[in-house]
């Protein structure tokens, strides 16, 4: 019997990022989140007869500095083209979007190609309503135009990415670096960052690409993942088996996890696109161009390379740190401040400070200070409190800022220092009080140490270093 | 006093206010009071008075301005001659029409017109057909009816159109007055409903070249609402030569040969129109438009694509017509749109959708797109030879209710001279040349883009040389 | 030329409901429209640039700063359906974008 073929799962994804202007794409309502239904709405994105729309040039600005960030080219010249489709959510009946000529195409980022980057609108937001006790028994839905004509980015990669778990990475690399560059908030829980996964299979050595399938609706990372891990299950099961895959757009339920087809229509792709009649082409000039590059900062994965190059952090470490930005600022405004601790050793303290802040949080919008952090850093360093002290005086920093010098002092967290009589009386009360522990860590069981140092740790509430105690242990017992 | 206010073109009517020889508010009472008795169906709905005031010194002194329906105005039903918004009020309100009014030329009214402006002789029009002040067997012409023959009835000093193929210089010539489709940009679309917008142009019908220069200099301009908008390179002035000497006008066999179906009356009246010009010293040449007798298939390709997009918001959900609101969204939409839509707005939706979907478009919207750069080009090539293209405005003179309103491409044929001069954006005015059989002869004269200075000069010269006076019988017309 | 189902289709995309009898007088209608403007298919237009628009501009952009919006009552004034949670709508089945 022949081995089973192999199968590699062959993976694209289009992306669609709201970005962070005040006013929307072709309209000067405000931006907004969670406010009541149709409260930021005019003529233009209400689609009201007679109306017209005028682009933002913010939004162009930051479609610019998306495609410099992602290494793309910009067009010299591009054009709005209409899409046509009748929905709801749509008021015109037609969304304007970017067509054959979009701003930016080409690109990289990390080991993806981009294919392009253009800029649209986005469409309005459809609640369900229930039935509608006005007309007896009809499902109801309505429609808010709040969302709708907020300015996307749409990022399409090439199909380079192998796995669900691949797909998830890049994606946060790719928040990432849009977060660094401040033209989304990237939420996905929010619908700031949204993300379509097109999956097809091929034998593994193959270069032709299979049948795809478009996956929808994967509002978080995790589902992300999850849909792809699904589809590629579900491919994979139809090619074993012999039967083919349909091309078909299948949407992600959450609460199943699982994907059903939408109801496929035949004229579901004849957007009859055409030149956008009320827009004039867009042209990026080197004016433009020159001032979206000059407003990028230094890129999350340079930031990588730069922590662990010049910092000399584990490579591991050094993402953790650019990759979320806030974090990477506040390590180098604590670096800065130059207290004399080492980059490691902040980098190392800095997990410490994450976890007390909590998941997510952002440490300089918290008590904490970088200067105040970096001179704790120091301070253990120095071994001018021990490292048990350090996480202490981590805690009431948090809880409630201000100077960590003054906080040991208050607290009495200074270490106690080798040639303080009082540390070598602890120890000697400590194998006083467990003769049999000392009498094992005499005859060489180094194990029996534990119990020795907890209690002086207790006794001396955490202030005495460890390796000091160590020495005087071994002193005391003659070894 | 009234049989006197008639007699003044708008221009001397705002000169007169000015001079304090008549009030505004009179002359307000008195339009209004022609345009509420209105026998023709000119108009869809007349103010009770000026909104505002014109403010002192106002350079359109408070002359009022009937306005096709398709322009929107803020708390005035704004319907574009359609079932689909009948009722509809707006919320806001059309630069040009504020423009106006900051002029000191407030509402009088708005005017009947085709559905959508897409027709030829106002007979599109959900809200009935417009009569022809001429005579009222006939049309008055399309789309923008309603305002031509307000104007020729002495309904209303002067009004507002819209011309995507001839639907501002066709009606007027059928109506004995002026009517100009400035250079595409020129005028702000913000507010006009649109039907194809990169052909929709607003512009004036008025009974004089000099009350069409004095309207259009308020309406121009660059809004900011309107992307495709541009300054005009110089004001718009009051025009006032009285000769043609050095003037060259062409006259492009394509248009004025066998093709265009041009009749002997209106041939007559237009080869004599052409014999005054050269009296005053122009020189009339022959010219070519190679690619003008194919302008008509490329508009009727590129106008319905586009209106085929602009009416898709149609749809029943934020306002206008719903019918069918408790069954399934598409049937919601179906029934809505095919109840709201007239039978001539249907066809050209259907031809558009058709002419751009999947696996037509090239050969449909990307000829007609190649097709309307050669036309461009054939106007640039002849107005480096001419200075104007003359031809009759239309090739007959306005013809009988019911003539062609089963015949789509006999009525579009009437567009055969006007189209050309939309697709390639450029200017162009109609001027009345005289009566064949009692119905008034359209002559129009086109010129480069943003001529428009230039081209009201010549035409103004034109209009004093033939002295046409012809009025239809206004005691038979509008006001009883 | 343009048959019944061709029709249909295109009816279909622009969501307007015909009649059997309305469907077959717009395929006469329009075949008899299209012969006469197919004609422009036969012009040779090899190398020719298509113009989407006469104007000759290019980036008519809005600065970033908001205008006020309408209040929902204003926003609704014009709804066949106004509801509290917006335009309301017959449902729409799922096999939407
Ligand atoms: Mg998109
Ligand atoms: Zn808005």
């Amino acid at each position: 019997m022949a081995a089973e073929t192999e199968y590699e799962p062959v993976i694209g994804l289009e992306i669609h990022v709201q970005l962070k202007t005040r006013t929307k794409m072709f309209c000067g309502c405000e931006l907004s989140f969670g406010d009541p239904p149709n409260t930021h709405t005019c003529p233009r994105c209400l689609g009201l007869p007679g109306t017209l729309p005028v682009i933002n040039a913010q939004a162009v600005h930051y479609g610019i500095m998306i495609g410099l960030a992602l290494g793309s080219q910009i067009a010299a010249r591009s054009q709005f083209h209409r899409k046509n489709y009748f929905y709801p959510d749509l008021p015109k009946g037609y969304q304007i979007s970017q067509y054959d000529v979009p701003l930016c195409s080409g690109g990289r980022l990390g080991e993806v190609r981009i294919h392009r980057v253009h800029l649209e609108e986005d469409a309005a937001k459809l609640v369900h309503a229930g039935s509608s006790g006005r007309i007896h028994g009809a499902e109801r839905s309505a429609v808010d135009f709040n969302r709708g004509g907020t300015p996307l980015a749409e990022i399409v990669t090439e199909p380079d990415l192998r796995s669900a778990e691949a797909a998830r990475e890049w994606l946060t690399l790719l928040r990432t670096t849009l977060r660094a560059i401040g033209v989304s908030d990237v939420n996905m829980e929010e619908g700031s960052l949204r993300c379509d996964a097109n999956v097809s299979l091929r034998p593994v050595g193959s270069s032709e690409l299979g049948t795809k399938t478009e996956l929808k609706n994967m509002n978080s990372f995790r589902f992300l993942a999850q849909g792809i891990r699904a589809e590629v299950e579900r491919q994979t099961e139809l090619l074993r088996s012999g039967r083919p895959v349909q091309q078909e757009t299948l949407h992600f339920d959450p609460a199943s996890g699982s994907l059903t087809p939408l109801r496929s229509k035949e004229e579901a792709h004849d957007y009859r696109y055409f030149p956008e009649p009320d827009l004039v082409p867009l042209e990026a000039t080197a004016e433009m161009i020159d001032a979206a590059r000059a407003q990028l900062p230094e890129l999350p994965s340079a930031r990588a390379e730069r922590f662990a190059g010049a910092l000399g952090l584990p490579a591991e470490r050094a993402r953790e740190l650019a990759f979320r930005p806030e974090l990477g600022d506040f390590f180098e405004v604590a670096l800065a401040a130059d207290a004399g601790a080492e980059p490691a050793a902040l980098a190392n303290w800095m997990q410490t400070l994450v976890e007390r802040l909590g998941d997510g949080a952002d440490p300089a919008s918290s008590l904490v200070t970088p200067q105040a952090f970096a001179s704790l850093v120091a301070m253990v360093s120095e071994k001018a409190i021990s490292r048990d002290a350090g996480r202490e005086v981590i805690e009431l920093l948090v809880a409630e800022g201000g100077d960590p010098g003054t906080i040991v002092e208050r607290e009495g967290l200074g270490a106690i220092s080798a040639d303080d009589d009082s540390l070598s009386a602890v120890v000697a009360a400590a194998l006083a009080a467990d003769p049999a522990a000392a009498e094992q860590v005499r005859s060489g069981n180094m194990k029996a140490m534990g119990p020795l140092v907890g209690y002086v740790m207790r006794e001396t509430k955490g202030r005495a270093d460890g390796g000091e105690i160590n020495r005087l242990i071994r002193e005391q017992l003659g070894l | 006093m009234s049989s006197d206010l008639l007699q003044l073109s708008a221009a001397q009517a705002a000169a007169a206010i000015r001079a304090g020889e008549i009030d505004a508010t009179e002359l307000f009472a008195f339009y209004r009071a022609r345009a509420a008795a209105d026998q023709l169906n000119a108009f869809t709905w007349v103010a009770e008075a000026a909104a505002t005031a014109a403010p002192a010194g106002a350079p359109l002194a408070g002359v009022p301005v009937a306005v096709k329906d398709l322009f929107c105005t803020e708390g005035v039903p704004s319907q574009s001659g359609s079932r689909i918004l009948e009722g509809y009020r707006p919320p806001y309100t059309a630069t040009v029409v504020r423009r106006l009014a900051a002029a000191g030329a407030p509402l009088l009214g708005k005017t009947n017109q085709d559905e959508f402006a897409m027709g030829s002789s106002n007979e599109n029009s959900a809200y009935g057909p417009v009569l022809n002040p001429w005579d009222r067997t006939r049309v008055p012409g399309g789309s923008s009816g309603g305002s031509a023959a307000a104007v020729a009835a002495g309904l209303a000093p002067w009004a507002l159109g819209t011309d995507t193929g001839g639907s501002i210089r066709q009606p007027a010539a059928f109506s004995g007055i002026v009517g100009l489709k400035p250079t595409y940009g020129a005028c702000s679309r913000y507010g006009m409903i649109a039907f194809a917008s990169s052909l929709d142009q607003a512009g004036p019908l008025t009974r004089d070249v000099t009350d069409a220069a004095l309207l259009l200099r308020h309406m121009v301009g660059r809004d900011a609402n309107d992307s495709t908008s541009l300054e005009l390179p110089e004001e718009i002035r009051l025009p006032r030569r009285g000769e043609l000497h050095g003037v060259r006008l062409g006259v492009p066999e394509e248009l004025t040969g066998s093709a265009g179906g041009i009749d002997s009356g209106v041939r007559a009246s237009f080869e004599a129109a052409l014999a005054q010009a050269q009296a005053l010293g122009a020189s009339i040449e022959t010219c070519t438009l190679p690619h003008a007798p194919h302008a008509l298939s490329a508009y009727y390709i590129i106008a319905p694509a586009e209106a085929s997009a602009n009416l898709a918001r149609f749809d029943g959900v934020r306002y206008g017509l719903r019918v069918a609101g408790d069954t399934d969204l598409d049937t919601m939409y179906s029934r809505t749109r095919a109840q709201g839509f007239g039978a001539e707005v249907k066809r050209r939706i259907m031809l558009g959708t058709y002419a751009l979907s999947s696996g037509y478009y090239d050969a449909y919207y990307g000829t007609a797109q190649r097709v309307r750069t050669r036309i461009s080009e054939d106007f640039r090539t002849a107005f480096s030879a001419v200075d104007f293209i003359v031809t009759p405005t239309a090739p007959t003179t306005a013809f009988e209710l019911g003539a062609k309103s089963h015949d789509p491409l006999a009525m579009y044929l009437n567009d055969f001279c006007t189209v050309p001069m939309s697709l390639a954006g450029i200017p162009a005015i109609s001027i009345p040349c005289g009566l064949s059989d009692g119905l008034p002869v359209g002559l129009q004269l086109a010129g480069p883009a943003f001529s428009e200075n230039a081209l009201l000069d010549v035409a103004y010269a034109i209009e004093q040389a033939l002295g046409f006076d012809g009025r239809p019988a206004l005691s038979a017309g509008g006001a009883a | 030329m343009l048959e019944r189902h061709q029709v249909d289709h295109v009816a279909r995309l622009a969501r307007l409901e015909l009649s059997d009898v309305e469907a077959d007088r717009m395929a006469t209608e329009l075949s008899k429209i299209l012969d006469h403007i197919e004609a422009i298919r036969s012009l040779d237009l090899a190398g020719v640039q298509p113009t989407s628009h006469v104007v000759d501009l290019v980036n008519a952009l809005r600065a970033d700063a908001p205008h006020g919006s309408l209040t929902p009552e204003q926003a609704l004034a014009a709804a066949p359906e106004p509801t509290a949670a917006g335009f309301g709508v017959p449902s729409p089945g799922q096999g939407a974008e």
